[in-house]
């Protein structure tokens, strides 16, 4: 019995290996491979987006990230359209798109498919895990060929991670992009690029093509998701986003160093100590070889991100964190993205991708090409064909300087101040505060403040007044904390006035703040001619932090709020970290919070 | 015995089962080691920073590592024409490098980096290097448009060898002197500075250096190939001794016997002077160029679409194929440019073929504009 067994499972295994090296058949782990390629290419599809603008003509590609249908995809496909365009899903359907936030640096747009609230969505993966070698692949429509809007699949392997791809004329910079063979063609622009499991690690947007025509040549380039995710909230802000910039400007020595040639006194890198001649060692977690590098890291931060850095002074090193500022200020910026959006192909047409694609030819000749009618999209131009701009998108577009789309803006303002409201059911606290409590080091502090003015008195250190009145840029007490009088007024008065009359106030995005450098969305406010940013938690609606910046190049009272707890019904909080410049200046720790409430207060509506 | 044999048939099926997990295992594996080949792969090539950066002629190309103390194979061109060459080796470390030797035929040039360290540089082994077949899985290692910056590693494309033929093909208005067999592959492996990458097999091993742009001369496409190892290994042996190859000494090539100008029947007016023009004196009754109709006062200009302005140029041009060999030869007659083509074992009047070669040379006119068009000129002035 046993020896048939044997005999028969000797043949069984020879017959298998012999189908298998026959070739007669693909080998099982050959079907479970294609199996799960075809799923992952399936599961990829259904969130690929075929872009067009609303009169039909050209287009590109997008991908949807989650099921209210916020779909990215590239500036440069945007650019163009204005505020609304259709968007094609592999089901055939065509949905209205409004655009929501842009960033142009990046070459990176945030738009919302409308019509329904259950999009198919893309999973996102983790680009910073992608290594050279890794199976990819691009989705998206090349040639505009799918009429019935089913995405082409491109497939190949990653050339290059962290690639540096100078901007094309004045914009639209490839800073720590993804470098793919698989094709990367005119039309894919703004689409997806997958790993090997259907999970979306970049946009794609550009390509080397050189003298080859306009066609791919085994380069194409996506910007990183983890640099697109970093900035997605301050594309949910409807603004024209700023990517970063140290203040400084470096170079590569023989020796390998990259050392510091110039720096702007106005920089946060500057006040944090960093001086000509000093070398960068590390910056955001990352080895700086060369000053590409430097520039590889700093294009996936947006304007404003904290990060750490280390450098090195004759022998000894330091580290701190420097905050990032923008690399163009407001008007610039406005003037180039008119600039892109009026005349895509002017400032350097031989570079700058058209508007139709998204690609980077640099062959001269190739101008021409840029010039010829748009590829036709049979069936779908009569459809598109509305000079109207549709009612769905119309609701939620407004046009303000600055902004791509104001509504959108505003729609968080209003989120995070109704919920910070109710939530702490802080409406009404006015401005006569009485708090009592202990400093981390000595017992006894005690803040009083009214509308006029305030007191502090805090163990050891002494007694500090501030008065709200007249230039309260010379009211920035205590000494070493930046105006954390002032902040706290500040504080007072967003509650009190609400959006609407508290003075400019709009949201930024998701920013770094306080010691555990904790990313939470930030409301920007300006009084007096100063700049004040309110952080709020996304799980409970807590106004977690204030910095308070009494100029532009100061540095800010940042407070950290943590302990919240309830003082009279409402939910405040008990721990306060103060801090200024490079140095903690407190721990305050509440213990009793009285209110002399105004009368009024609860008449005066908030936003 | 019985117990004994089954015994052995239970250890005999072990192995199969052991076996063939292991060929299952084996089948997966790549997936998990490909990045380490890559990445071994990629510290083996270098880039290479010289001369040009003028209008479309890049001041970049690719390099191999041949030797742990620092020979570098590349392609023989412009930019190695500079006493300045600096060469980046994959950690980002810069050096010089010193021109050994060139190749003018195979256009491949070895050159020595200036090393202050005793470095174990990693490097290709040519003697190990295998041969791909039609079908293989290769990568192509390169610095293709500069992408690669400083220590950034070179970039990486996957394809597979879709053939093996003789090369035919030009750059610009001319026509590349090597004809060997080299590997096409599906990659767009050869790309502005790509030139000197490596091809390798998914073991690392490499199958050959990636040549300069060159187009089909036929259809005009652009070619993606590699010169296979076996076809520039003892050449490469000549350069790193510090010696150039002369158009004489084309080892692994030069015929075993030269054609000369008598096997076709040809006399050419007495060299007399450096740069005799090489025109035709006498033709011999019923020799290869009898029956392809050349004729006395021809001025040949060229010989197999290589030009030929002198006696001497004519003389070598010719020495390059086997006494047996087939040539294509242009001359010049009442100003008009006549095709031939000379077959010296042959019998046969081949009359047919000049028709044929003057229409290829229309298409490849036509081509060359096209490349002009496309902006491709900077390649004539290599």
């Amino acid at each position: 019995m046993s020896r048939v067994a044997i005999v028969a499972a000797l043949a069984l295994l020879l017959c298998t290996n012999a189908v298998a090296r026959g070739a007669i058949e693909p080998g099982p782990a050959v079907l479970v491979a294609q199996k799960a390629r075809a799923n992952a290419i399936a599961k990829a599809s259904a969130a690929t987006v075929a872009v067009f603008d609303s009169s039909g003509g050209g287009g590109g590609s997008a991908v949807i990230i989650s099921p209210d249908g916020y779909a990215l995809t590239n500036f440069h496909v945007t650019a163009p359209c204005g505020p609304a365009m259709k968007c094609g899903l592999p089901d055939g359907r065509l949905y209205d798109a409004v655009i929501v936030g842009i960033d142009p640096v990046g070459d990176v747009a945030l738009i919302q498919l409308l019509g329904r609230g259950d999009f198919p969505t893309a999973e996102i993966g983790d680009s910073d895990d992608v290594r050279v070698g890794d199976w990819a692949f691009a989705a998206g429509n090349p040639f505009l060929l799918a009429d019935d809007f089913t995405p082409t699949i491109t497939y190949g392997m990653i050339s290059g991670v962290h690639r540096y791809q100078y901007p094309a004329g004045t914009l639209l910079e490839y800073t720590d992009c993804l470098q793919t063979d698989a094709a990367i063609n005119p039309g894919n622009s703004g689409g997806p690029l997958f790993d090997a499991e259907g999970r979306l690690i970049g946009i794609n947007g550009r390509g080397s093509f050189e003298k080859r025509g306009r066609v791919n040549v085994g380069v194409g380039y996506a910007i990183s998701i983890n640099q697109i995710m970093r900035f997605l909230d301050h594309l949910k802000s409807g603004r024209i986003v700023d990517h970063a910039t140290l203040g400084a400007t470096v170079v590569t020595e023989e020796d390998g160093s990259v050392v510091v040639d110039d720096i702007l006194d106005t920089s946060d890198a500057f006040r944090r100590g960093l001086q000509y001649g000093d070398s960068i060692v590390r910056f955001a977690g990352r080895e700086i070889t060369s000053a590409n590098a430097l520039k590889n890291v700093l294009g996936v931060y947006p304007s404003g991100w904290r990060v750490p850095l280390v450098y090195r002074r004759d022998g000894q090193t330091f580290s701190t964190q420097v905050r990032l500022m923008g690399v163009h200020d407001e008007s610039e910026l406005i003037a180039l993205v008119q600039h892109e959006e009026e005349n895509p192909s002017e400032p350097r047409p031989d570079e700058l991708p058209k508007p139709d694609d998204g690609d980077q030819p640099d062959d001269p000749d190739e101008k021409d090409q840029g010039e010829q009618p748009k590829l036709p999209i049979p069936g779908v131009a009569d459809l598109l064909n509305k000079p109207k701009m549709p009612e769905a998108v119309a609701k939620r577009f407004e046009a303000r300087r600055g902004y791509a789309n104001y509504w959108y803006n505003q729609q968080v303002q209003q989120r995070l101040m109704r919920r910070y409201l109710e939530r702490s059911a802080v409406q009404g606290v006015g401005y006569d505060w009485m708090l009592v409590g202990d400093t981390e080091t000595a017992d006894g502090f005690r803040l009083d403040i009214s509308k006029e003015g305030a007191k502090l008195q805090l163990p050891n250190t002494g007694h500090f007044e501030a008065e709200f009145a007249g230039d309260l840029s010379q009211q920035l007490s205590p000494p070493r904390t930046g105006g954390l009088l002032v902040a706290i007024n500040a504080w007072q008065r967003l509650i009190d006035k609400g959006l609407r009359r508290f003075g400019e106030v709009y949201y930024l995005g998701k920013l770094p703040h306080g010691p555990d450098n904790r990313v939470e969305d930030c409301l920007v406010g300006y009084f007096e001619g100063m700049e004040v940013r309110f952080f709020f938690a996304a799980d409970t609606g807590d106004l977690t932090g204030i910095e308070l910046f009494a100029a532009d190049d100061a540095d800010p009272c940042e407070i950290t709020f943590s302990e919240f707890t309830e003082f009279s019904g409402r939910r405040l909080p008990k721990r306060w970290h103060i801090r200024h410049a490079d140095a903690d200046f407190a721990e305050l720790v509440v213990e009793t919070w009285e209110f002399n409430a105004a009368p009024a207060d609860p008449a005066q509506g908030n936003q | 015995m019985l117990s004994l044999r089954s015994s052995q048939r239970i250890r005999i099926a072990a192995a199969f089962v052991f076996a063939t997990t292991a060929i299952a295992l084996a089948n997966c594996a790549p997936a998990a080691s490909l990045h380490n080949t890559i990445r071994d792969a990629q510290r083996k090539v270098v880039k290479i920073y010289g001369a040009g950066g003028l209008s479309g002629l890049e001041a970049y190309q690719t390099g191999i590592l041949i030797s742990s103390e620092g020979h570098v194979l590349t392609v023989q061109s412009y930019v190695l024409d500079t006493d300045d060459l600096a060469i980046v080796l994959d950690d980002g470390r810069k050096r010089k490098g010193e021109l050994l030797g060139s190749d003018p035929f195979r256009e491949l040039a070895v050159l020595k980096l200036q090393l202050d360290e005793d470095a174990a540089l990693p490097h290709f082994n040519l003697n190990a290097a295998p041969t791909a077949s039609v079908g293989d899985r290769v990568l192509a290692l390169s610095n293709l448009f500069n992408i690669a910056g400083g220590d950034e590693p070179v970039s990486v494309l996957h394809g597979v060898v879709t053939a093996l033929a003789p090369l035919d093909a030009r750059r610009g208005a001319f026509e590349s002197a090597f004809r060997g067999r080299v590997y096409i592959v599906d990659a767009a492996a050869n790309n502005p500075g790509a030139a000197g990458g490596a091809l390798v097999n998914w073991q690392g091993e490499l199958l050959g250096l990636l040549g300069k742009e060159l187009r089909s001369r036929s259809t005009g496409a652009w070619l993606h190939y590699a010169i296979p190892v076996d076809q520039f290994i003892d050449a490469v042996d000549t350069m790193r001794r510090g010696e150039s190859l002369g158009a004489g000494d084309l080892a692994g090539s030069a015929p075993a016997e030269p054609l000369k100008l008598a096997d076709l029947g040809v006399a050419l007016v007495p060299e007399l002077l450096p740069r005799t023009p090489p025109y035709i004196d006498a033709v011999h009754p019923g020799s290869a160029a009898d029956r392809a109709g050349l004729r006395r006062d021809d001025l040949v200009v060229f010989v197999e679409g290589e030009a030929t302005a002198s006696y001497a140029a004519v003389v070598e041009a010719l020495g390059r194929h086997e006494k047996f060999d087939a040539v294509r030869i242009s001359v010049l007659r009442d100003g008009e440019l006549i095709e031939a083509s000379l077959d010296p074992e042959a019998a046969v009047d081949e009359s047919d073929a000049s028709e044929a070669e003057s229409s290829d040379e229309q298409s490849g006119e036509k081509a060359l504009e096209e490349a002009q068009r496309d902006g491709t000129e900077e390649e004539a002035g290599e």
